[in-house]
């Protein structure tokens, strides 16, 4: 429709009223460019000079001291926990959003499948601190008994070793798996939607029951799209901040690097939001602006892999 | 690509691996239970969590005191006081996000559709992409570093409002884009052949017809930053009392309430906590059910 262009005015000239709606879109969208530059940009702008003062490696150190004159932080304990309970949503969330895309495009009948599958979104709409609320105070207990078990079968492997505490990095993988289904089963969902019909009747034709069908049809053709559902889905769970900061129970300052995944912790994000009441001196908001600045490299990373790995899919359909 | 290819492949082997094992009907029932059972065990916790707020929440919210007062003198250990101040303040913050929101949201999508060959579409969607997986908590530490750092405002209500433009345009943006898109393009021809310049074209026809898509992506828009709570946790104080100005002082928003007493043990303050949070789920669920339904019921989209 782009191709079409409105007519030219009186003497070919633009006319007025096309030349300020057509720069005011354009305007539009360079301030929506501007907004993501000015992040980097602004983040970097804070958070440099601190780095600078930083008296350990800020990439490689585990300690977290943000006191000024005296900085002393790294963000290797907070990386390692946030790629864990990223970590422990993905293998939750990728299989159980797959199987309940398959469900709702391949098994639900008609009837069924719209609800069904407006009411996984409506997942998406509980507002994280709710998550957050429930996770710690009515989920978490029930897990006592699991975590215990793991600690106890599996004590020896550092992920596994206690002591058990209550909010626990693995209780806020759970919790966070539940709050990134809707998306990974919404982008799943729409690719395998487009599975086109004769790959599946063909599959159908050659006598594979519904499951051979799906393996050989409909899995291959959705792959790519599974792919950047993931990882949009995991772009979010990076960067989830308020359920995982009320899940996950702070460690004292001063603990060693800590791996076990029956601990508390805190991630790039819950750092910042347990401590924003530090942000009254430029040094120490440095400091935790850094964090957001690889918080932010993260995930833009992250999500421009899965915008190219899905439009790539789109050229070649 | 290989998809066309691949079932031919793959077919024969599938099948012949199973053959004569009889393993191919047990296998199926297998994998049809397993996709019931992904469903149910994705339902439980909607369910479950529903349940928690409405069982935990609901006694306070039958009480007219509930929508009218604020917490203003109200101690943990008080029976009493409302949410009206935090349902204020998160309405106020969220109308004043969308009122920066809503045009750049939709100026952008009219760029994207209405002239998209140019090069600057291209990053504009890209960028559009990156803004929806942005983290609440990034958005506001830019806010905080431009706005309070650099600027040298204080933080303040208004301050929420900017960074949660960042988490409202994308959606927007998306939303109106979908629906443009489906305009037909007759209408736009045959208004440019009665010799309407394109602005015109847009303003009377093209953002008319897709009207009912720009409204969900407002609605969800809304629903997806009203439950926010990183960008008030920085950029805003949480205070008992009802604060109307956007620009000074400390504000309370329900997500921020429930952050206040949410590590309280007394009986009064937990019920309040459940209340604020049933409170601001039943007001994200209606927005968020309000612009799917108009969504499914628009007359483009049949």
């Amino acid at each position: 429709m782009s191709s079409i262009t409105g007519p030219s005015g009186d003497r070919g000239r633009r006319r007025l009223g096309d030349t300020l709606f057509g720069g005011g879109a354009g305007l539009a969208g360079v301030l929506v460019i501007a907004i993501v530059v000015f992040t980097g940009v602004f983040l970097a702008i804070s958070a440099v000079p601190s780095v600078l003062d930083d008296k350990v490696n800020f990439l490689t150190s585990t300690e977290w001291q943000a006191t000024p004159g005296d900085l002393r932080f790294g963000i290797l304990q907070i990386l390692w926990t946030t790629v864990s309970i990223s970590v422990i949503a993905m293998i939750i969330a990728v299989p159980l959003g797959v199987g309940n895309a398959l469900f709702l495009t391949q098994y639900a009948p008609k009837w069924l499948a719209r609800p069904a599958a407006s009411v996984i979104d409506l997942l998406a709409a509980i507002p994280s601190i709710v998550f957050g609320l429930w996770g710690i105070q009515i989920f978490a207990p029930h897990l006592t008994g699991l975590q215990t078990f793991l600690n106890d079968a599996l004590g020896w492997f550092p992920l596994f070793s206690g002591p058990v505490s209550t909010g626990t990095v693995f209780i806020a993988g759970i919790v966070l798996a539940v709050m990134v289904l809707p998306i990974i089963t919404a982008m799943s969902r729409e690719v395998f939607a487009q599975t086109p019909a004769a790959n599946k009747e063909g599959a159908l034709a050659l006598g594979a029951t519904r499951w051979e069908m799906i393996r050989t049809a409909v899995l291959p053709f959705g792959r790519a799209g599974v792919i950047s559902a993931a990882m949009l889905g995991l772009g979010r769970a990076l960067g989830e901040t308020i359920a995982i900061t009320i899940i996950v129970s702070s460690v004292a300052p001063g603990a060693g690097f800590f791996t076990s995944w029956l601990q508390g912790g805190e991630t790039f994000a819950s750092k910042i939001a347990n401590n924003a009441a530090e942000f009254n001196n430029p040094e120490s908001t440095g400091a935790y602006i850094a964090a957001g600045l690889v918080l932010f490299i993260l995930t833009f990373v992250v999500n421009a892999l899965a915008r190219i790995v899905i439009n790539r899919r789109k050229a070649f359909a | 690509m290989s998809a066309l290819q691949t079932p031919e492949r793959e077919l024969p082997a599938a099948l012949a691996d199973s053959r004569g094992q009889g393993g191919r009907k047990v296998r199926n029932t297998i994998a049809t239970v397993v996709m019931v059972l992904a469903f149910v065990i994705a339902v439980i916790p909607l369910v479950w969590i529903l349940w928690t707020v409405i069982e935990k929440g609901a006694s306070l919210l039958v009480d007219s005191t509930w929508w009218l007062n604020s917490q203003r003198g109200i101690t943990p250990r008080i029976v009493g006081g409302g949410a009206y101040h935090a349902i204020v303040g998160t309405l106020l913050q969220a109308l004043a996000t969308a009122v920066i929101a809503v045009p750049l949201g939709i100026m952008s999508a009219i760029l994207l559709v209405e002239y998209g060959a140019s090069r600057i579409a291209r990053v504009v969607s890209f960028t559009v992409d990156i803004l929806s997986g942005l983290p609440s908590i990034v958005a506001a530490l830019f806010i905080y570093a431009f706005w309070v750092t650099t600027l040298g405002f204080s933080r303040s209500g208004f301050a929420v409002s900017l960074s949660l433009v960042l988490l409202m345009v994308p959606v927007v943006v998306r939303s109106t884009e979908e629906m443009l898109k489906l305009v037909p393009n007759e209408l736009r021809e045959a208004s440019y052949a009665l010799g309407v310049p394109k602005w015109k074209t847009i303003v009377m026809i093209v953002l008319p017809t897709a009207f009912s898509g720009i409204l969900t992506g407002v609605l969800l828009g809304l629903a997806r930053i009203m439950g926010e709570t990183a960008p008030l946790l920085i950029l805003v104080g949480y205070s008992q009392s009802i604060n109307m100005d956007l620009f000074s002082g400390n504000m309370a928003a329900l997500p921020l309430m429930i952050n206040n007493d949410r590590q309280q043990a007394l009986e009064p303050a937990v019920e309040r906590v459940w209340a604020a949070a049933l409170t601001l789920v039943l007001i994200v669920l209606v927005l968020n059910i309000a612009g799917r339904a108009i969504a499914r019921f628009s007359s483009l989209r049949k």
